[in-house]
């Protein structure tokens, strides 16, 4: 006699949404600073409340003296299937940066300095952290107008309640 | 899809509510998803940003990405998110009769 079992019953549920994130950049290479910001701006598009908090060479995104200036790494970078000699050939980030540059540009995405400027018109909300720009011996001067507070890890938790965080 | 009776007319709709077929829109249609999606009235500046989105499908086939609308529409980022809150780029297709953008930017 075969036994007769009963599918499992799912229990029906309201699909979930994220209502929040808190997503921290810690990256100073082009390719370590983009992720964050599409994340974020995509966030906003959906109507989720996006707040950035840049950390250590990340925070080179929000330098008014670097953020126009941001590179591939081409040394170490086992993702560019490049030779190691061959990235650190002088004037190699910056073919392959413009490379990546024209490439993105393509698809509409835009340069670093611009996009910073939409993801916090669209109302994320930008922070320094505030161990880094202690070390580096920074202060508000030197971040673009965009970024709100330098803020310490204690008040990133606080601002991030209620909602998930992302580190890239 | 499925056919949903919007402003009194049979629209055709995917799982999120967006219009398959932007020849069924009209503005009363507009009117009454933006009610539904938390634009209670629609300004003339809603409508420029509406419009934009829709001629711009209509014309490429594809909705512009939100870097296009801030600089194209007439209506700058900061306003964009202040007449939609909930997306401009999401709500302004939902309600001009297209279909969801599908672009990360």
């Amino acid at each position: 006699m075969t036994q007769m079992f009963e599918a499992p019953q799912i229990a029906p549920h309201e699909p979930k949404t994220i209502e929040k994130v808190a997503i921290v950049i810690s990256k100073g290479s082009l390719e370590g600073i983009y992720p964050g910001l599409i994340m974020a701006n995509g966030a906003r598009m959906e109507g989720i409340e996006a707040d950035l908090f840049f950390t250590f060479f990340g925070l080179d995104a929000i330098r008014k003296d670097r953020f126009e200036k941001i590179k591939v790494a081409t040394v170490g970078n086992p993702g560019l299937h490049m030779p190691t000699l061959l990235g650190a050939i002088p004037g190699a980030s910056a073919l392959v940066t413009g490379m990546m540059k024209r490439q993105m540009e393509k698809i509409d995405i835009p340069p670093i300095p611009e996009f910073v400027e939409l993801v916090a018109d669209s109302g994320a909300q930008l922070y320094a952290c505030k161990a880094t720009v202690d070390m580096f011996g920074l202060s508000m001067e030197d971040f673009v107008p965009q970024v709100a507070d330098i803020i310490s890890v204690g008040e990133f938790y606080e601002q991030a309640a209620g909602g998930q965080i992302i580190f890239t | 899809m499925t056919a949903l009776l919007i402003a009194e007319t049979s629209v055709d709709v995917d799982a999120e509510g967006f219009l398959t077929n932007p020849d069924q829109w009209n503005e009363q249609i507009a009117e009454e998803i933006a009610r539904e999606s938390g634009v209670p009235a629609l300004t003339d500046r809603h409508w420029l940003v509406i419009r934009y989105m829709r001629d711009r499908y209509l014309a490429t086939g594809t909705a512009p990405s939100i870097r296009s609308l801030g600089k194209e529409s007439g209506v700058p980022i900061k306003e964009l998110y202040a007449l939609f809150p909930k997306g401009p780029a999401k709500l302004a297709a939902k309600i001009g009769g297209i279909p969801k953008p599908r672009g990360c930017i």
